[in-house]
């Protein structure tokens, strides 16, 4: 295949049951009503010249190129901005268009440098592609007169340059940053000939400006003035094959532009349903971790955590793997080792790791991150609702007249949906936009920014969620904004009145709750009035529903909302948990958790069990394993002594460090499959090298529930694919896998799992992603669930009471830390830390309010000392009245900080969720590192020597 | 907290969280979901050593050990 860009049809999509026919150079088409004439021709393959036009855009009529002559119609109109009618007759090529393009394409390139054959564009450019197709031979006027020629570059950003003196001044990327990304950063200064894209003020650079990198305005870049890096330095590329972004939940599409095995670029994949052909800077650029030096590409193996790491061959470490747990399993016992599976690896991945723990191992002590994440949310939808996951896609956004964003901050973790978010708040064609309702304790960016202003914005008091629900619930039932129609039809009316009862009491009332919550009690019936009565109301929420005492509690108490307002089970409204991995969504669908087999079937299901037994030849342990915190305390115990761990950091990403690390180095054999030696690792015996998201095939699920294929598109760097890695540690343990692909992997998970049932490699070829259920009642997927009523019969109504967390804040910890994430940083930072995105985030800061650092004599900037009951770090502080006073917050992102040092063993009270979200702490100055910081560089460093063969003489 | 401390008081969180339910509910639905997601060592543990857990979560995990 050779490489081309995607197809561009000019304007966007019009939306129309009425269809229009007209005539494009004699040929007719038929297009919805709405249409410009010059996407009508596009889609009959005539392309109109034009470089102010693509169809990612608003259609903008600046560059006088695309015009066109319509029979009957006086003049020359822009076919861009010219909608299509009945009986229309266009000619887009005739000699007075000829001469009229050519005089337009010879001023632009009077000002332009003639440099194609060095141009990081040269055969990619829009502007070379025109002159070419209207027949540009020459240029009259010379070189004498003023240019733009020769001004400075731009080359702040890590990832792209801006070369203003290539710039045509189409103001696409103004555009895109506007429409597509809604960040508004770029703007045309000055007027006429002094026109000129900046990013903010004269003094602002890319870098420095509020540009978030995203890639939108580079993307839509008719020329070589906002360019890539990496295309500048490798050159053009000559294939592209679509795949899927490893980093959040979002789950963006990418054609991945490839020269040979090197990647040129990641472009968005306009046809990609979850992100409409948008991106943002961790999955655009942030993939040089890919070939990053520090990546481990041999096995490496040693005795205990004190010696240095020894390479060995690939079967030296199966052999000694499969020894070790054999000689554990017979000494301690079948249950005394697990597993964990990936969130980032792919579903055949994790479904590999499963079955080798329940098959190969012989018992269910199987988990996965989104022990730390979503669990509650699999919990609640599945009591509620009847399924572990979201209702809606994410197009659904678009039809919704309020958006309750409640414990997430989709800017900064969703950047994509975020921008797709935002473009339903703006306004629109004089259209209001959907109002907001926000529900977090810090100010987000989403609570105002350029033309967005949330109708309410609850700062509540962390640990607080289910209290600020119920009073939400206390208004809209004693108010009597509930849908008692959609209730009595869809949901257990018993139940209903019994959770309806409850919400009513006084004690619940937005008044009363107000002493903890720290709610304004009108806003707080504002905010609830408006989620009842505006129309479609949607829900999005994040880990800060999640990661709490009572994160299941909340996510019930959502569900108990949007079934008490009839919003659920069409588009527009719903309940959307936000994941946060890639692949947490299918992770959790793949038997990842302990108690339950792929497609949540528990493991007591005799039924279940007898399916995946009879296709296994192994009997499956009918008694649920281990958690991952359970199997920490199991290991201090003595009682769990082996552990393989794929692609994920406990270490770093787990609550409460410490006692992760003494779980950790209790046990006898850890086992760590990663790209790098991350904090885990530390702790190891066994490193198998992993692969990248690049290097292999498979599947992820997004959080719209949307399998996407992720296509190889290099070979492995350590030489296998991580499922190939899992398959030969089976193999060396005794199981006769024999998987050739990872699509036999995905035939077996379809075999086995009804809402998998339709879902094969070729027909995600032949769809570009399914969403779950697929089935032979659902063939192509399921955008929104519940339509016709739960997937567990009757909706359920479950009184959620508020118990507050027992992490207190008192005179020792008077503050509430909590915690969250950063737009250019990823979880853990094992990636992004490896990337240029370290100029937006070298370090984790702690955010401050001024009072509570005037209380303590800190100044922006300054070291402090981070102390909570579990253990203490020390950060900078970022003093900011984004968080309230008594609130401070952080990112875990970097493992110098190490933010979990501090966290503690709470945890929600049905999945062990943690409670990273409340921790009391108290902030003082300090001089710097704190003690466990200074001892675990120092083990760290030990930890991590590898040693080096003696050179040959 | 050690080991036997935390699942006490795992348990008696699970019945805090169900404590608008009438008691008999209450004590069923602390049953099912120690059933239903702790591993039998856990399990083991707490019917061992039930020391330490308030009344509705007491009478589950007694409950636990009649159904097991």
């Amino acid at each position: 295949m050779t490489y081309s860009r995607q197809a561009d049809f000019g304007t966007p999509e019009a939306h129309s049951d009425k269809a229009v026919t007209l005539t494009v150079d004699g040929r007719p088409v038929t297009v919805p009503a709405g249409t410009t004439v010059m996407r009508a021709a596009a889609e009959i393959g005539t392309a109109i010249p034009k470089l102010c036009a693509t169809d990612s855009l608003k259609q903008f009529g600046s560059c006088r190129l695309c015009l066109v002559e319509i029979d009957g119609a006086r003049g020359t109109p822009a076919s861009c901005t010219t909608p299509v009618a009945e009986g229309m007759v266009v000619h887009t090529q005739t000699p007075r268009l000829q001469k009229l393009r050519k005089g337009v394409m010879e001023l632009y390139i009077s000002d332009h440098p003639l440099d194609c054959l060095t141009c990081a564009a040269n055969g990619d450019c829009e502007l070379q592609d025109q002159a070419g197709a209207v027949g540009l031979r020459d240029v009259r006027y010379g070189k004498e007169g003023a240019t733009h020629l020769g001004q400075a570059k731009d080359q702040s950003n890590p990832y792209f340059d801006f070369d203003p003196s290539k710039c045509i001044v189409c103001s696409r990327c103004v555009r895109a940053c506007d429409e597509v990304q809604g960040t508004l950063a770029l703007t045309i200064e000055g007027r006429g000939f002094g026109s000129k894209v900046s990013a903010g003020l004269a003094s602002d650079d890319f870098l420095g400006s509020e540009c978030v990198s995203c890639g939108a305005c580079v993307q839509a870049c008719p020329t070589a003035t906002l360019s890539e890096k990496s295309l500048i330095e490798i050159g053009t590329p000559e294939r592209a094959v679509v795949t899927t972004c490893a980093y959040c939940g979002v789950g963006c599409t990418f054609r991945a532009e490839m020269r040979g095995e090197q990647l040129v670029r990641m472009v968005p994949w306009k046809d990609g349903k979850a992100n409409r052909g948008h991106s943002c800077v961790k999955g655009r650029f942030a993939w040089g971790y890919a070939t990053h030096k520090e990546r481990i590409t041999r096995p490496m193996i040693r005795a205990s955590i004190d010696q240095p790491w020894r390479e060995v061959s690939w079967d030296e470490a199966f052999a000694h793997a499969a020894s070790e747990l054999k000689r554990i399993q017979a000494k301690y016992g079948r249950r005394s080792v697990g597993g964990i599976t990936s969130s980032r690896c792919t579903n055949e991945e994790t479904f590999l790791v499963q079955k080798l723990i329940r098959a190969g191992f012989g018992n269910n002590n199987v988990d996965t991150c989104a022990r730390v994440c979503h669990s509650p949310t699999g919990y609640g939808l599945k009591t509620t609702f009847g399924t572990s996951a979201g209702t809606q896609d994410f197009d659904s956004v678009m039809q919704a007249d309020v958006i309750l964003v409640i414990g997430a901050n989709p800017t900064d973790g969703h950047p994509v949906f975020a921008s797709r978010m935002k473009r339903r708040l703006r306004p629109k064609n004089g259209q209001p936009g959907a109002r907001l309702i926000v529900v977090d304790p810090r100010r987000t960016d989403l609570v105002r920014s350029p033309h967005i202003e949330a109708a309410h914005h609850l700062p509540l008091r962390p640990g607080t969620n289910v209290a600020v629900l119920t009073a939400m619930a206390h208004t809209i039932v004693t108010e009597g904004l509930a849908d008692e129609a959609f209730v009595r039809e869809r949901c257990d009316w018993d139940e209903y009145q019994e959770w309806a009862e409850f919400v009513s009491r006084p004690e619940n009332s937005p008044e009363t709750l107000a002493a903890v919550t720290l709610v304004d009690p009108a806003e707080l019936r504002g905010a609830a009035r408006l989620y009842a009565t505006g129309g479609n109301a949607a829900i999005y929420y994040g880990l800060g529903v999640t990661e709490h005492s009572q994160g299941s509690s909340t996510v019930m108490a959502i569900a108990n909302l949007a079934m008490a307002t009839g919003n659920i089970g069409r588009p527009g409204v719903g309940v959307n948990p936000l994941r946060g991995q890639n692949n947490v969504q299918g992770a959790c669908d793949m038997g990842s958790f302990p108690h339950e087999l792929s497609g949540y079937r528990h493991v007591s299901d005799p039924d279940a069990r007898a399916l995946f037994e009879a296709d296994w030849g192994v009997a499956i342990d009918p008694e649920p394993g281990l958690r991952i915190p359970n199997m920490l305390d199991a290991a201090v115990d003595g009682a769990f002594k082996a552990l393989y761990v794929q692609g994920e950091d406990i270490l770093q990403s787990d609550p409460n460090t410490s006692h992760v690390a003494a779980g950790l180095a209790a046990m006898e054999c850890v086992i760590v499959q990663d790209l790098f030696l991350n904090e885990t690792a530390n702790y190891a015996h066994i490193f198998l090298p992993g692969s990248t998201f690049l290097e292999k095939d498979g599947t992820f699920t997004n959080a719209e529930r949307r399998i996407q294929p992720v296509r190889k598109v290099m070979e492995p760097l350590n030489g296998h694919a991580d499922w190939e890695v899992t398959q030969l540690l089976a193999r060396a343990l005794g199981l006769d896998w024999n998987y050739r692909h990872p699509s036999e992997v995905m035939d077996e998970i379809a075999r086995l799992t009804p809402s998998f049932a339709g879902v094969s490699f070729a027909r995600l070829d032949e769809l570009g992603s399914i969403q779950w259920p697929a089935n032979d009642k659902a063939p192509d997927g399921t955008p929104v669930m519940h339509i016709d009523g739960f997937v567990r019969g009757k909706g359920k109504f479950v009184v959620t009471d508020y118990v507050p967390t027992d992490e207190k804040t008192g005179p020792r910890y008077p503050l509430l830390l909590t915690t969250g994430r950063i737009l250019s940083h990823y979880n853990v930072g094992a990636q992004t830390r490896r990337t240029a995105n370290t100029a937006w985030h070298p370090e984790d800061r702690l955010e401050i309010h001024p009072v509570d650092a005037e209380d303590r004599g800190l100044k922006d900037g300054d070291w402090v000392r981070l102390a909570s009951r579990a253990g203490e770090t020390s950060l900078r502080a970022l003093v900011t009245d984004r968080v309230a006073p008594g609130v401070v917050y952080t990112t875990f992102h970097h493992p110098q900080t190490q933010a979990n040092v501090v966290t503690t063993d709470y945890s929600d009270w049905a999945t062990n969720c943690p409670e990273y979200k409340v921790t009391a702490v108290q902030v003082s100055p300090s001089n710097g590192p704190s003690h466990w910081q200074e001892d675990y560089e120092a083990l760290s460093e030990r930890a991590r020597r590898i040693e080096t063969a003696e050179a040959a003489e | 907290m050690n080991s036997q401390e935390r699942l006490v008081y795992m348990a008696n969180q699970i019945a805090r969280n169900v404590a608008t339910q009438p008691e008999p509910q209450a004590i069923v639905a602390v049953a099912d979901h120690i059933k239903a997601f702790w591993d039998p060592r856990m399990k083991a543990m707490i019917l061992a050593a039930p020391e330490g857990l308030t009344p509705v979560a007491r009478a589950a995990v007694e409950r636990l050990r009649t159904v097991q």
